[in-house]
């Protein structure tokens, strides 16, 4: 009885530990940007105060670095998503020794890491686009070549995503459409999508974070413009400025908002599909009660 | 241009499966097989292939073949590319070993790509001990509540983006840090520690930026453990290690295999902790191809750079899943 006290007052500790570390460095960043010191500085705390914020919101590099990230992310989910789809349908039904390559392909870009992508992209697109002055022009940009290397591998997270989804499919759903009458694209419109919302949902949501985020591509990739991330490496090399924690703090404050609103949607679904089952074996019970009835009758 | 010589080899490959795969249609002949186009509409279906085919061929295959070409070539000012001094050459292979303008071993390169690399192994096998108690406790022992808020812990730092988790680490090891306030106040020390001089820092921050990425695989690969298999283990009187030895570790082993390789691949490729967290007399890898490419202006040497560290990366993996005997395929999920 006592040892098994103390393992779990052990594991208890461990976890405690764990998420020490994990919160611990953010929520000290976090009490910096209400600090007056220039220095950010957590204790001694010696006034509390906005300024941090006001400073942020007319910092013009940050700004201008969060529309492009926001032109950025909205170009990715664009353009990785439906290569995603179209990439699990295609892994589904290509020439079964093909498969094995395919799948490579697909997925390496998960595992090579971000500097290469970006370096392979910007070289490689720097000779395609040069080719005539007009694609010169038009596409050799920070904010084009940037959306181009992060979609080779968010795509691929997209491609996982959606295939997990797919290989729950039920083929007698397509089967059942088919018989009826539907033509190959009404089942896919009409079928395979509605089915595959949800994936496609959340491969948009992971798709636009991962952009939003991302650096080692991004630094690369954006030539002479500017992301969010890329103003705040700068600003992070040059000096440390409470500021940046202004920044953080917004940012730990919208995924709160989003943890929480996740959460509650779980919780209410999950009370929906209760009472569903609760009145599907309901039913069933009637539907025996009238059979039972049915049967005396006769 | 010479340089375009590789869309050949895309091209050949899937020539090659195409013929393969009509070879087999013939041999077997089944009415019942319908082809792509005709399974999915020929518009959907051409819109499918098409987008496929840009993605892995213009977004994958093409520009690291293509990088892996511009590797071969000299460094060139713009309009001399294409011209006689355009040549095929090894010469920034060899500038990795030998510095072109001394003559020299080219040592500090060197030593900064094998530091990369150990310093890797080191995160990755101190990630694999922070994480897999965690990972155990939730997948084995948690109520499903607990497990779900646990989660929910996890995910939320994972979004504050790595530059800015470096930043609150930076200021929690700086010498005016927190940690240095505690302890110059508890008189451990009286003059502050040098965590981020002497790359404590950069361990931590690697640590800390992956710790998620090695969580969940294992989580994953634990979960479906049936409970009853440890119950049996520990009825015939093993003891808690044997049982993590035997039965838990053994089964884990391709979310373990997932998770360190993700680990590892992500802390080699990294850029942001080595940057604002790593010594002043620190070289990492990536950071010196950084250079190359935004400081010396030197792309063919930065590619060669990027590719040896690539080729590095992929033999390592490739012999740790072979020395673990998993296979790649059940890495990636």
């Amino acid at each position: 009885m006592s040892s098994k006290f103390v393992m779990k007052g052990m594991i208890g500790f461990y976890v405690f530990l764990f998420f020490a570390y994990l919160f611990g460095p953010l929520l000290v960043m976090s009490i910096t940007a209400f600090n007056t010191p220039n220095y950010p500085q957590a204790y001694p705390f010696e006034a509390f105060t906005f300024d941090w914020f006001v400073k942020l919101w007319n910092h013009r590099a940050m700004m201008e670095g969060l529309h492009n990230s926001i032109i950025i992310g909205v170009g990715v989910v664009a353009v990785s998503v439906p290569i995603g789809l179209a990439a699990s349908i295609v892994m589904n039904q290509i020439y079964h020794r093909a498969r094995g390559l395919y799948y490579l392909v697909t997925v390496s870009p998960v595992l090579t890491p971000g500097v290469i992508i970006g370096i392979s992209t910007v070289i490689f697109w720097k000779d395609m686009m040069g080719l005539t002055d007009v694609t010169k022009g038009l596409f050799y940009k920070g904010i084009v070549l940037t959306i181009l290397g992060q979609s080779s591998f968010i795509a691929a997270y997209c491609l996982l995503i959606i295939m997990a989804r797919l290989q729950r499919f039920d083929r007698a759903q397509e089967e059942a459409a088919l018989d009826l009458g539907a033509s190959y694209p009404q089942v896919f419109w009409h079928i395979l999508l509605p089915f595959l919302k949800p994936a496609l949902i959340s491969a948009a949501v992971i798709a636009f974070l991962s952009s939003f985020e991302n650096y080692n591509t991004t630094t690369f990739a954006i030539l002479a413009d500017k992301t969010l991330v890329t103003v705040l490496a700068g600003e992070v090399r040059q000096g440390t400025t409470p500021a940046l924690s202004a920044l953080a703090v917004i940012i730990i404050g919208f995924t709160l908002v989003g943890a929480i609103i996740y959460e509650i949607m779980r919780r209410r679904e999950e009370r929906v599909a209760a009472d569903r089952a609760r009145a599907a074996r309901e039913a069933e019970r009637q539907d025996l009660g009238a059979g039972a009835l049915a049967v005396q009758a006769a | 241009m010479s340089r375009f010589f590789i869309f050949l080899i895309p091209v050949v490959v899937i020539a090659v499966f195409w013929v393969m795969s009509r070879y087999e249609a013939k041999g077997r002949h089944d009415p019942t097989r319908k082809s792509f186009l005709e399974r999915n509409g020929t518009v959907l279906g051409i819109v499918f292939i098409g987008l496929v085919a840009f993605w892995t061929l213009f977004l994958v295959a093409l520009p690291y073949l293509y990088m892996v070409q511009e590797s071969f070539h000299p460094k060139l000012p713009p309009l001399k590319r294409g011209g006689p001094d355009d040549f095929l050459t090894l010469e920034q292979y060899r500038s990795f070993f030998v510095e072109p303008s001394s003559g020299d071993w080219n040592t500090n390169h060197m030593s900064a790509f094998v530091f990369s690399i150990l310093a890797s192994v080191g995160v990755t096998a101190l990630n694999f001990a922070i994480c897999y108690p965690l990972a155990y406790y939730m997948a084995q022992a948690g109520t499903a509540q607990k497990v779900r808020l646990l989660m929910l812990g996890l995910i939320v730092p994972y979004w504050v983006n790595e530059i800015l988790r470096a930043f609150s680490l930076r200021l929690l090891l700086a010498s005016k840090g927190l940690i240095n306030q505690a302890i110059m106040a508890l008189g451990i020390s009286d003059t502050p520690i040098d965590f981020l001089g002497t790359d404590t820092g950069l361990y931590v921050g690697l640590s800390y930026a992956y710790l998620l990425v090695m969580i969940f695989p294992l989580y994953n690969a634990i979960e479906s453990l049936d409970k009853n298999q440890i119950e049996a283990a520990r009825d015939l009187g093993a003891p808690w290690w044997r049982i993590h030895k035997e039965v838990v570790m053994p089964y884990a082993k391709p979310g373990i295999a997932s998770g360190c390789t993700m680990v590892f691949m992500l802390s080699a490729g990294s850029l942001a902790a080595p940057l604002f967290l790593g010594g002043p007399n620190t070289l990492w890898f990536t950071a010196i191809v950084y250079d190359f490419f935004f400081q010396a202006f030197n792309w063919p040497r930065g590619a060669a750079y990027a590719f040896i560290l690539l080729a590095a990366c992929i033999f390592f993996v490739m012999a740790m899943l072979r020395l673990f005997k998993v296979s790649l395929g059940e890495t990636i999920r």
